[in-house]
């Protein structure tokens, strides 16, 4: 490449003037909703967020219910019967797979499901969201399902260990308070006093923390998506990473942040709805 | 202090995961000290590599060779070096920040301390990976830049912690008497509030090493640290390059990743019964 087209390029990019100055023109455009355009698509930052944005939220969606439905159950129940057995194993669990790398679980997965190890042929494909070629509703349904089950599972597994700490401490909390002993007292079934009495009040820190915990969420969609292959915001931004393309990452950077304080201000709006406490008070 | 000390490490022994924890610790640190005297600058070396690459495991490479024919034994044990070297670093620089910012926003009121809270809020919940993946990008790529990014993103935890002791501890009356008699911010922080804050904050260092140390793999994978330091991220980032994910090459894999879990869950397990030890009210929690 030679000097006139670097400086041809530079100029394309607003790259020649002062930092100071591209800044200003980077706010006045960031009022007007424009986030640049990339440097390797050469196509505006915000529709390529707007493309990718499917994708990710199909896959962390559905990772995220499932992880929120696993670990609020085995919390509650870890807790339920603090000290047993299944107690101790769970928390074990737990704790070793916080410890796990995200993306190193990915890795292993896609050698033991989708490579095959030994006698085990490959049972699911190694990535991306859907195979071509594939035509009527059941063969896609079933090929958007096979694709969607190891990065789903990497991002529950990793998910859902916090899930199950948070709900649990937060039942503590309630275990051996007098409307509990009061709920057993009228002779209420230990499942009734669970289900009706000690988990309603036990949500509210449970759910204030899970929104808080977001960003986990964010950077671990990022891992599964790179390590798969999956066409979403999160590969877009490992690609920017490697390049480095500096205005997607911008944007990216902005739009992750943005999603993630706007989701803990949904989670304030639904603590009155969950708890009358914070209504009234 | 002695005999505080004391009863604390009779405390400590019984918690039984804590005291396995510790012990693996001390594996760990010595055979990542020990290192030089196994592996030697040849068996490192990417082009004088010692065996053929991708090769299973045999008798004369027990855990088989990497992509450049290293033994995967060799690179997994001197991985150990950087990884638990930047873990401790990075862990240092972001309780450093945390309890200094705690300890500010604890002490003075008003408005210094609503004006840190904010920033605290702020990078707390953006995401941490998300953050230091940003800043690692931006500067240039080497194993400081690594320590750097994750002590400037990982700290807000510990700041939000060390600020609710010190609001409990300049609670007590003997702050008060101390203030009476007149003395000042410095004198009340640096004498009698951190000297309290020092097992919380001991604590918090052995719980954050961990993260510090998946952040750290994290980082090297998406290829944001040295490529030429061997670390345990940097050799999945290697393996994942060269294809060995695909061919289904398990032993290249296996190694650096269960070290990892078991660094990070060995400094996890220390952390809670350090927590439990000082802080009884959480027994029966861990």
């Amino acid at each position: 490449m030679s000097a006139a087209q670097l400086a041809e390029l530079r100029h394309t990019f607003a790259l020649d003037k002062p930092v100071v100055v591209q800044f200003g023109d980077y706010l006045l455009r960031l009022a007007h909703g424009d986030l640049g355009v990339s440097f390797q698509y050469r196509t505006p930052v915000l529709r390529l967020i707007l493309e990718h944005l499917g994708a990710t939220v199909y896959l962390v969606g559905t990772a995220t219910l499932l992880a929120a439905a696993l670990g609020l159950w085995l919390g509650a129940r870890t807790a339920w019967r603090r000290g047993g057995a299944a107690d101790r194993a769970n928390t074990a669990i737990a704790l070793t797979l916080w410890s796990v790398p995200t993306f190193w679980l990915g890795l292993i997965l896609i050698v033991v499901f989708a490579v095959g190890v030994g006698p085990i042929p490959g049972l699911f494909p190694t990535g991306g969201i859907s195979a071509p070629g594939v035509t009527g509703i059941f063969p896609v349904v079933a090929d958007r399902l096979a694709h969607l089950v190891l990065p789903c599972l990497t991002l529950v597994a990793v998910l859902y260990a916090q899930y199950l700490l948070i709900m649990r401490s937060s039942l503590l909390d309630e275990m051996g308070e007098d409307y509990l002993t009061t709920a057993r007292a009228k002779g209420l079934r230990d499942t009734e006093v669970l289900r009706r009495h000690a988990v309603p009040n036990a949500l509210l820190p449970t759910v204030t923390l899970v929104f808080l915990q977001l960003g986990t969420v964010v950077s671990g969609a990022v891992l599964v998506e790179a390590v798969f292959s999956w066409p979403g915001l999160g590969s877009l931004f490992y690609q920017a990473l490697t390049v480095p393309d500096l205005p997607l990452l911008q944007g990216l950077f902005l739009f992750f942040s943005a999603s993630v304080i706007v989701m803990n201000l949904l989670a304030e709006l639904l603590c009155p709805l969950l708890d009358p406490r914070v209504r009234t008070g | 202090m002695s005999g505080s000390l004391a009863r604390s490490l009779r405390e400590y022994r019984n918690h039984r995961a804590g005291v396995v924890g510790l012990a693996a610790l001390l594996l760990f640190v010595a055979l990542a000290v020990g290192a030089p005297l196994f592996v030697t600058a040849r068996d490192l070396s990417a082009v004088y590599a010692p065996g053929a690459p991708r090769q299973p495991p045999s008798s004369h490479f027990l855990l088989g060779t990497d992509a450049y024919g290293r033994s995967m034994l060799a690179v997994t044990l001197w991985g150990a070096r950087i990884s638990l070297a930047v873990g401790l670093l990075a862990t240092m620089m972001s309780v450093g920040i945390g309890s200094l910012t705690g300890i500010v926003a604890g002490h003075f009121r008003g408005w210094v301390s609503t004006l840190l809270m904010r920033v605290t809020d702020w990078f707390l919940v953006l995401p941490t990976l998300v953050l230091a993946a940003a800043l690692a990008s931006v500067m240039h790529r080497g194993i400081v830049t690594v320590i750097i990014a994750i002590g400037l993103t990982a700290w807000p935890g510990t700041a939000r912690l060390v600020r609710a002791q010190t609001l409990t501890l300049e609670a007590r009356p003997y702050v008060e008497r101390a203030k009476a008699l007149g003395a000042g911010d410095w004198h009340v922080m640096r004498r009698h509030v951190l000297p309290n804050l020092t097992p919380l904050i001991l604590a918090q260092t052995t719980l954050s090493v961990s993260a510090a140390i998946l952040m750290e793999a994290t980082l090297a994978f998406l290829g944001l640290s040295d490529p030429t330091k061997v670390s345990w991220g940097t050799t999945l980032q290697l393996a994942q390059q060269v294809g060995a994910v695909s061919a289904g090459d398990w032993w290249i894999l296996l190694p650096p990743g269960l070290a990892i879990v078991a660094v990070a869950l060995a400094f996890t397990l220390c952390g809670r019964a350090l927590e439990a030890t000082l802080n009884p009210r959480l027994e029966g929690k861990g």
